[in-house]
């Protein structure tokens, strides 16, 4: 077992709010099909594949299983599912690639936030007993956490209207974002506040896409890679699930996951941060230690395109293309789920 | 193309709610509520947790201190409602969610402030529970809370309503431990049927059963949607196949009311392998005894009379009177 695993290849949908025309499968075969292109691993000798879906989302029990009408899985392939952000399938990927099992794997993830109401179905991950019953959405959830932030008076209001406004403008060069403006913190502070704290541009557009991911091992991974990503570390936490036990103005599990990832250890150049929402990045920021001179989501982030549950697998992806064509050396990814960031995973990357 | 594909309203609902068990600490807590009373549960380091939880969230070790916190609180998060969710959200008028921190307790929890707008609202604010009169030992069972000015008493908890046509005079039975829980699920989405199955769907309502195949490929798929299921490639081939079909195996259903759309039993469900198809068809037999139905049996499709792009539109298979198809002619299907 070397130990070097490395992103060779990423590719993702053109996210929409809406896609009316396609299904999930179609949504898929396109972005697979691509990231194996580039990879330039034949798609039989690929050892093991895993992604990340969410069946509520449809609403249809093991809808996953007709996302691998995608891939191709005959003969029978290596297979496995996460009901959860396709970041854990890397991980799970990552892991068997370690293992020595098998030295490349596929992973992706889906999601059509738009078919039914995204806010109201992410309710049924929380607590069954105490708190679905009350019915608070993704965005309520979300506003109570930066509620407490803002009454922990490091962060103002202004801070999160400069979070979304730089995200706005950076995805103005990224063809894939929903949403992208050319806007200023003063022109979003002066829109109303929808989610008392939270105005619009401080949440999520709601997305459709998907995404796709190919790893490799060591000497394969140099071959069919000119500047693969290594995975230098990578790691994931989770928060007691009860909302009210936490401190939510800081991440303990993300600075525990950075920490065991090596985020810290030695400069990066860029960080993607899975921000839903604009009050996250400063506690993400706090937790992972990052400073000024780290360049925080500049595809725009989750705050102009989430096509949830490849949305942190995005976050990957995103790093990954950036040390595939020189831009960065290194570079941090985050991905998380659950209310008020509840469960965190940090990717670190970089050129070798 | 860029046409919009069919689309179809689908309810996730599960009639009357998922019934749960409760457990140790959700039912203290919830028998607590239904007394009018906040139950937490003191944890390792002395801190008191609300609402309680069978395990210490820092250590995972086992707690059972229970001790009774509130009623006042102070809210610690909260974020105003102005456009609340009808059927899921528990009020229809505005209102906040906010996080509580009991009296005597160091965690909080989410519930619902009633109050008259956000500029009344801050963290820090004291609030009290209004108790509903009938409580059932469920998280609703505090309708809300209220803000408490400064001084004010807590409003103690009514006592509940005695049912009705109880003896006034007769004590009532002390009511046990709530011990379960129902919770309803409702979610409605619209869902795209995609390019492939769209397509496959329009030729239906003009009585044809189109399939697809990639390029390349010999394997027409139908239903199609959208892939070859073994090598991932698109199948933009389209194939119509025939409407008549040999039974490559089947069951018959005794058991009556599976579907609104369920013949009276015993009926038939099949697998029918399409001329022309190299993916059986899920379908009903009519038309023969559930006795005489066979694998091998040559079979055709009837249309409804008013077919539209709908898989209904095929009602169902009926023998076509041809001889049995041979085994060795579908054995790779069956």
């Amino acid at each position: 077992m070397s130990g070097e695993v490395a992103v060779v290849a990423f590719a993702q949908t053109k996210h929409v709010a809406r896609d009316r025309e396609r299904n999930e499968v179609e949504l898929i075969i396109p972005v697979v099909r691509e990231a194996i292109e580039r990879s330039g691993i034949p798609r039989h000798e690929i050892g093991f594949t895993a992604s990340g879906s969410c069946d509520y989302l449809a609403g249809g029990p093991f809808s996953f299983v007709m996302g691998l009408d995608a891939v191709g899985a005959w003969p029978p392939i290596r297979e496995s599912h996460v009901e959860a952000d396709a970041a854990w399938a890397l991980h799970e990927a990552w892991v068997a690639i370690l293992t020595g099992e098998v030295d490349s794997a596929l992973v992706y993830g889906f999601g059509k936030s738009s078919l039914g109401d995204v806010h109201e179905i992410m309710t049924l991950q929380t607590d069954p007993y105490h708190v679905a019953p009350l019915w608070p959405s993704m965005v309520d959830l979300a506003a109570l956490q930066a509620s407490a932030l803002l009454a922990a008076g490091e962060v103002t209001e202004r801070d999160l209207a400069e979070v979304a406004a730089r995200c706005r403008t950076a995805a103005l060069d990224n063809p894939n974002a929903v949403v992208a403006e050319a806007v200023d913190a003063d022109e979003l502070l002066a829109r109303p506040i929808t989610h008392p704290p939270l105005r619009d541009a401080d949440v999520f557009p709601v997305t459709d896409g998907a995404a796709a991911v190919v790893l490799a091992a060591g000497d394969l991974a140099r071959d069919v890679c000119s500047r693969p990503a290594w995975i230098s570390g990578l790691d994931h936490r989770i928060e007691p699930q009860a909302l009210g036990v936490r401190d939510l103005t800081t991440s303990r599990s993300t600075a525990l996951a950075g920490a065991n990832a090596g985020a810290s250890a030695g400069g990066l150049d860029a960080a993607e941060l899975h921000t839903q929402f604009s009050h996250e990045e400063p506690i993400l920021r706090q937790a992972l230690g990052l400073g000024d001179g780290v360049d925080v989501n500049p595809s725009g982030g989750p705050l102009t395109a989430n096509p949830v549950m490849s949305t942190g697998l995005i976050r990957i992806g995103e790093i990954a293309a950036r040390i595939h064509d020189g831009r960065i050396d290194r570079g941090l990814a985050h991905a998380s789920q659950g209310p008020a960031l509840q469960q965190n995973l940090v990717c670190v990357m970089e050129a070798r | 193309m860029d046409a919009d594909t069919l689309v179809e309203r689908h309810v996730l609902e599960y009639p009357g709610g998922y019934t749960r068990s409760l457990g140790p600490a959700e039912s203290r807590f919830l028998t607590g509520l239904r007394d009018g009373r906040i139950v937490g549960v003191r944890l390792g380091d002395g801190r008191v947790m609300v609402p309680p939880a069978e395990y210490d969230p820092e250590t995972a070790r086992p707690v059972d201190e229970y001790v009774e916190v509130g009623p006042a609180g102070v809210v610690t998060a909260w974020t105003w409602v102005s456009e609340p969710r009808p059927g899921k959200h528990p009020f229809e008028r505005p209102f906040a969610f906010a996080l509580v921190r009991p009296d005597g307790a160091d965690t909080a929890m989410l519930h619902v402030l009633d109050a008259d707008g956000p500029a009344s609202l801050r963290v820090g604010m004291r609030v009290a529970p209004r108790w509903r009169a009938e409580r059932r030992g469920h998280v609703t069972d505090i309708e809300a809370w209220v803000p408490l000015a400064e001084g004010e008493p807590v409003p103690a908890p009514p006592a509940p309503a005695p049912p009705a046509g109880a003896d006034p005079d007769e004590a009532a039975e002390e009511p046990g431990p709530v011990t379960r829980m129902v919770s309803p699920v409702r979610l409605e989405y619209e869902i795209n049927a995609g390019i492939a199955p769209t397509r496959y769907l329009h030729a239906l309502a003009e009585r044809r059963i189109v399939g697809q195949k990639a390029a390349g490929s010999d394997h027409v798929y139908v239903p199609p949607r959208g892939s070859d299921p073994t090598t991932g490639a698109p199948t933009e081939v389209e194939v119509e196949v025939g409407q008549d079909g040999t039974v490559t195996t089947f069951c018959v259903v005794n058991i009556p009311g599976l579907s609104d759309l369920a013949p009276p039993v015993p009926y038939v469900c099949a697998q029918i392998l399409l001329d022309g198809a190299d993916t059986p068809w899920f379908g009903l037999v009519q038309g023969l005894d559930a006795d005489d139905v066979r694998m091998g049996l040559r079979v055709r499709a009837v249309w409804d009379d008013d077919p539209a792009p709908d898989a209904r539109s095929i009602k169902w298979f009926e023998p076509n009177g041809e001889p049995d198809a041979p085994y060795e002619s579908y054995k790779d299907y069956a």
